[in-house]
């Protein structure tokens, strides 16, 4: 009895702390901002705007150059992640499942990207693909990002083949499957939320990926992310960049809402070898 | 009629080792014959070569006259549970058992009515639609078994399929295991490292050690009459004094028994069972420890040199540790060059 009252009675005051602490970083800035985005007038020293509206996302959403960088960076994002998908998927497969000389050095490789600073990278490749012609276009951008994609598409596949019980996969073949369709019957549908979970991170990645895009695509391709850079650096207007960034949590809210329901807090941390 | 004849099978891991040495085996129909060996003898390997899931280097395995030595395991007519039962987590149990039926195309109505029935045989009925993850250990182990039985294989392979469950679900599953195997006639080899599984399934047990058959024989028989010193040793306790023999008598320490053999160097085979202590004014061990079971008790003695033995007893309250005791051994066997010699 008593150690059941004293169990209820005792508050975790640490934890509490922690997540009011966590609450203010990361709630806090995205509130500002948000409040921003339907603010119409908003002056010192008041802790609330004067006068709440939708003005500036009719005047934002009015204009053409926000319309074609959507419709640019969710073509761009969909092109990356497919590619990337077609790419890296059976090389995962290959280098969890098989054996063949140099996959240590090849496995290496493919992350090895990510092992330099980025932005110098960046500027070594920006300078091959100008003689190449590939900066200001689409394509340029596109291998830029599937760079980035690398990572999360590789490694996650990896570890979620790896996963696989190679028992199910026997089981599967003395029941009398060929090899191909165990692959497909077992092995995928095995590994099929972690790597949902890892398509999804690449998706999501390209589509806020902002140095490359930048980088490689200027001036001809101007993606969200580059497009709220310029209006943040170049507009003394602050509402166009809220409306903007309010609009562009957009995919990622729906993206995390999609991945909690299909796959369930397990996967992620699987897919990272937890 | 389902017959599985292994022929000179040899197993060579990169490296030279053999799991498999030369070995030869012909399971009769209806059989259930068990492989019983330490980890590393080659009984598991030699299960998932008939399987089909390794490559023996030499040799030759058929099933019912036909050489499927080289065939993919899909294509064998062979059935494995697996010791981690590998259930396919995301089917639920209906699916996992109509997968094999699904892929020899035969048709909905006939898939559920034989799913149904091997459902109600490994005593799962109405479990088809539970997610294996559902189940308990001893039921996800059923349905393993049901998940090969369903598809009626030639031959039923088990490879140590309860080794994962506690000793009681253990035995209550090998008596269930038994009657399906009796009441189906399905010929059967079994793997395992548990001696009391194997004297109480097998018709038949084979023990291996180091890719080769020490021994063959009705449990029984191999139990009462261990042919080598390791199968002595290996089967049931066993309490192995290696000695010397001259002019008919064996002598280790203090310890002494005629044994009408040629001399020299002897390995004496005594079971717990089959060891009688008496009090004696010139003892010929030490008791150690007394360790009292209830049913019957077992003594641990040392001989003068420190040789540990082991008695089992009916009425343990009549020793104590220090005491001194004279050794009546009943029945003995004898080794020399890993040969039985002598047998009493």
């Amino acid at each position: 009895m008593t150690s059941l009252t004293s169990t209820r009675a005792r508050i975790d005051w640490s934890g509490i702390a922690f997540a009011v602490l966590l609450t203010l970083v990361i709630i806090g800035p995205l509130v500002v901002v948000a409040t921003w985005a339907f603010t119409e007038v908003w002056r010192y020293p008041n802790i609330i705007p004067q006068k709440f509206g939708f003005r500036f996302w009719g005047q934002t959403l009015g204009r053409p150059d926000v319309w074609n960088a959507l419709m640019l960076s969710l073509k761009l994002s969909t092109v990356v992640t497919l590619l990337s998908a077609l790419i890296c998927l059976p090389a995962a497969y290959a280098f969890a499942r098989m054996k063949f000389p140099g996959r240590d050095i090849l496995f290496f490789s493919f992350l090895a990207g990510h092992a330099f600073p980025k932005f110098g990278l960046l500027v070594a490749i920006a300078a091959i693909f100008l003689q190449l012609n590939l900066i200001g276009t689409f394509w340029g951008v596109v291998l830029i990002q599937l760079v980035g994609t690398l990572m999360f598409m590789i490694w996650i596949p990896v570890a979620a083949f790896q996963a696989v019980d190679r028992r199910m996969e026997e089981a599967a073949r003395d029941v009398g499957a060929s090899p191909l369709r165990v692959f497909w019957s077992i092995t995928l549908p095995q590994a099929g939320p972690t790597i949902f979970a890892a398509v999804l991170l690449s998706f999501v990645g390209t589509f806020y990926e902002t140095e490359g895009a930048w980088l490689i695509g200027a001036p001809g391709i101007r993606t969200m992310p580059v497009l709220m850079i310029s209006y943040i650096n170049n507009q003394m207007v602050i509402q166009y960049g809220a409306v903007l960034s309010v609009l562009l949590w957009v995919p990622s809210f729906i993206a995390l809402m999609f991945a909690r329901r299909v796959i369930g807090g397990g996967a992620f941390a699987r897919g990272f070898g937890g | 009629m389902s017959v599985l004849h292994i022929a000179e099978v040899t197993k060579t891991f990169s490296g030279g080792t053999h799991a498999v040495n030369s070995f030869s085996l012909d399971v009769a129909d209806g059989e259930l014959v068990c492989l019983l060996g330490p980890s590393g003898s080659g009984k598991s390997t030699l299960l998932r070569m008939v399987g089909g899931f390794e490559q023996p280097t030499s040799g030759r395995i058929t099933i019912d006259g036909e050489d499927v030595t080289h065939l993919p395991p899909e294509r064998r007519p062979t059935g494995m549970v697996f010791q981690s039962h590998a259930l396919w987590t995301h089917m639920n149990v209906f699916k996992n058992l109509a997968f094999g039926l699904k892929l020899r195309r035969m048709p909905a109505g006939e898939i559920r009515e034989k799913v149904e029935a091997v459902l109600e045989l490994v005593g799962l009925a109405g479990y088809g639609d539970r997610m294996t993850n559902q189940l308990s250990g001893g039921q996800q182990q059923r349905v393993a078994l049901a998940r090969s039985l369903v598809l009626e294989p030639k031959i039923l392979l088990l490879d140590e399929p309860f080794a994962s469950l506690d000793q009681h679900l253990r035995e209550r599953l090998r008596e269930e295991v038994r009657d399906i195997q009796q009441r189906l006639g399905i010929t059967t080899l079994f793997v395992t490292h548990g001696q009391d599984e194997a004297l109480s399934m097998a018709d038949r047990i084979v023990v291996m050690a180091n890719g080769k058959t020490e021994q063959m024989g009705r449990p029984d028989v191999v139990y009462r009459d261990p042919k080598t010193p390791f199968v002595a040793g290996f089967i049931g306790t066993m309490n192995l004094v290696e000695g010397e023999v001259t002019n008919g008598q064996f002598t280790r320490s203090d310890f002494t028994f005629p044994l009408p053999i040629a001399d020299g160097p002897a390995t004496l085979a005594i079971r717990p069972e089959a060891l009688d202590l008496t009090a004696s004014d010139t003892p010929k061990a030490t008791v150690h420890r007394v360790t009292d079971y209830g049913s019957h008790g077992l003594v641990d003695l040392d001989l003068a040199d420190g040789t540990r033995l082991k008695s089992m007893v009916a009425h343990p309250d009549l020793f104590r540790t220090g005491q001194g005791v004279d050794l009546k051994p009943r029945a003995v066997a004898a080794y020399r060059n890993n040969q039985q010699i002598f047998r009493s």
